[in-house]
């Protein structure tokens, strides 16, 4: 196998030049899907005949939370090869992917909570699957913090890597050892893992709008990746040459 | 020429220990506030909560797993900063042994003076909060094993942040996540036992933990203290 791509994605210059050409239709792609996802979604998929049209919201809900644990095994694996093969760009990519990765699990409390107060007369319920997002939450926040904690650029890649592996083995523990304990407590009936077999009508557009997440997330990590690159290398010529082009 | 004398692994450990244990020992304010911490956050919640029995007998588990869980939190930061300061954490890293070992070694001393110590205090707080009898076994098995998980786990943010001026608040928003699951199944475990029910499930999970934690959380206390002390 050719092993050149994943060397070449260690030089920052090399990635800046290769994504120029992506991010057009990247945000063309975003644009279009989240358009299209978000009012056949919210405007014409049918009710839910138990839910009415509180059950929309699973449109933006549903593809946000996926995101929200998808972004962190990201950023861990990011930070595994930063600390690994000693990748630049991996450390960067780790580093800016946790606001993003937080701001998605946000959207997903915060749309859990909106669908939460018609449907179970409640903002908040202490079940399994809420309390593992925010502990989730908590996880960027530490992470985060980190990583600002530290002067040397290099060394808050690596200590920030090391708490992202460790809150790694925690997900699942997280996610399995709190519905373990509400069960005790009271019969776990309000999970959102039990998606009832869904309509077709519904399911495409939900489809439709987690590919259309996935577009826009990496859209901004990339738009996020790429301004990073640019201040960490702002010394070298290349950059310079971007900056200012006529000096 | 003077002969070295090389002690073995087993014995370096073994030196980091007593070392680790007789420090603690001499530093009798260090020892002790944790431990009048855990006493005093627990007489907090009749004061400020409400004296009532039955209702303190209710969230008595919570209570004094909570006030275990803090009281760690609080003498975690002491774990790697005086030897850190002085030069001598330095001294461990340069040894010929593996660090993983040596660090498994402090830790261990760690949980003697804080988890250990606790355990051994947790009836007192059991009897003020009205704890009920069913729950002492399940407690003490609970502590016993969850405490080192928490001497374990929090090592890893000490190391992180021991290269840190101001690393406390830090740590602690680093380790409390990763206490969760040890606060999740110690109270489950207690709670099981007061209700009538086996509680055995609750304590293998966290036996289950406490191996995963040996095993693994020594590679990455090892690491943070390499990253700490090169950056």
């Amino acid at each position: 196998m050719n092993w050149t791509w994943f060397h070449k994605m260690g030089s920052p210059k090399w990635f800046y030049d290769i994504t120029d050409k992506w991010m057009f239709w990247l945000g063309l792609a975003s644009v279009l899907l989240l358009s299209v996802a978000m009012v056949w979604g919210l405007a014409f998929a049918p009710a839910d005949y138990q839910q009415g049209n509180s059950f929309r919201i699973i449109f933006i809900h549903v593809p946000s939370a996926f995101l929200a644990q998808a972004c962190y095994v990201m950023m861990a694996v990011a930070g595994a090869i930063g600390l690994i093969w000693k990748m630049k760009l991996a450390d960067m990519a780790a580093k800016v992917s946790a606001p993003i990765g937080a701001s998605f699990t946000i959207l997903a409390l915060l749309t859990g909570a909106i669908w939460g107060k018609p449907t179970w007369g409640t903002w908040w319920v202490w079940d399994a699957r809420l309390t593992s997002m925010l502990l989730l939450l908590f996880l960027y926040f530490g992470f985060m913090a980190l990583q600002s904690a530290f002067d040397n650029e290099s060394t808050a890649a690596k200590a920030s890597s090391i708490l992202a592996l460790v809150g790694l083995v925690n997900i699942p523990i997280i996610k399995y050892s709190v519905e373990w304990w509400n069960t005790l407590h009271q019969p776990a009936t309000l999970t959102l893992t039990e998606r009832p077999a869904m309509a077709t009508e519904m399911l495409i557009p939900l489809l439709l709008s987690i590919a259309a997440f996935y577009c826009f997330f990496t859209l901004v990590f990339l738009m996020r990746l790429r301004t990073e690159v640019l201040i960490r290398e702002k010394r070298t010529k290349w950059v310079k040459k971007i900056v200012q082009p006529e000096v | 020429m003077d002969k070295l004398v090389k002690p073995s692994l087993g014995q370096s450990c073994l030196i980091v220990l007593k070392r680790d244990l007789r420090l603690a020992l001499r530093s009798q304010s260090d020892l002790a506030n944790p431990l009048i911490f855990f006493v005093m956050v627990a007489t907090l919640f009749p004061l400020g909560v409400t004296p009532d029995k039955e209702f303190l007998a209710e969230i008595a588990t919570g209570i004094i797993w909570v006030a275990a869980l803090l009281a760690t939190l609080l003498s975690l930061d002491a774990m790697f900063r005086s030897d850190y300061d002085d030069g001598s954490l330095e001294q461990l890293l340069l040894s010929p042994y593996p660090l993983y070992l040596l660090v498994l070694a402090k830790v261990f001393s760690h949980w003697v003076v804080s988890g250990l110590l606790l355990t051994i205090l947790f009836p007192v707080l059991a009897v003020i909060l009205f704890l009920p009898w069913e729950g002492y076994l399940a407690m003490l098995a609970s502590l016993l094993l969850g405490t080192p998980l928490l001497s374990l786990i929090g090592a890893i943010g000490a190391a992180l942040t021991v290269g840190l001026k101001k690393g406390g608040v830090l740590l602690s928003l680093l380790i409390l996540p990763l206490y969760v699951p040890v606060l999740i199944f110690g109270t489950g475990a207690v709670g099981a036992a007061i209700n009538g029910m086996p509680f055995s499930a609750h304590l293998l999970w966290l036996g289950v933990f406490l191996v995963m934690a040996v095993t693994l959380a020594p590679f990455a206390i090892a690491a943070a203290l390499r990253v700490s002390i090169a950056g």
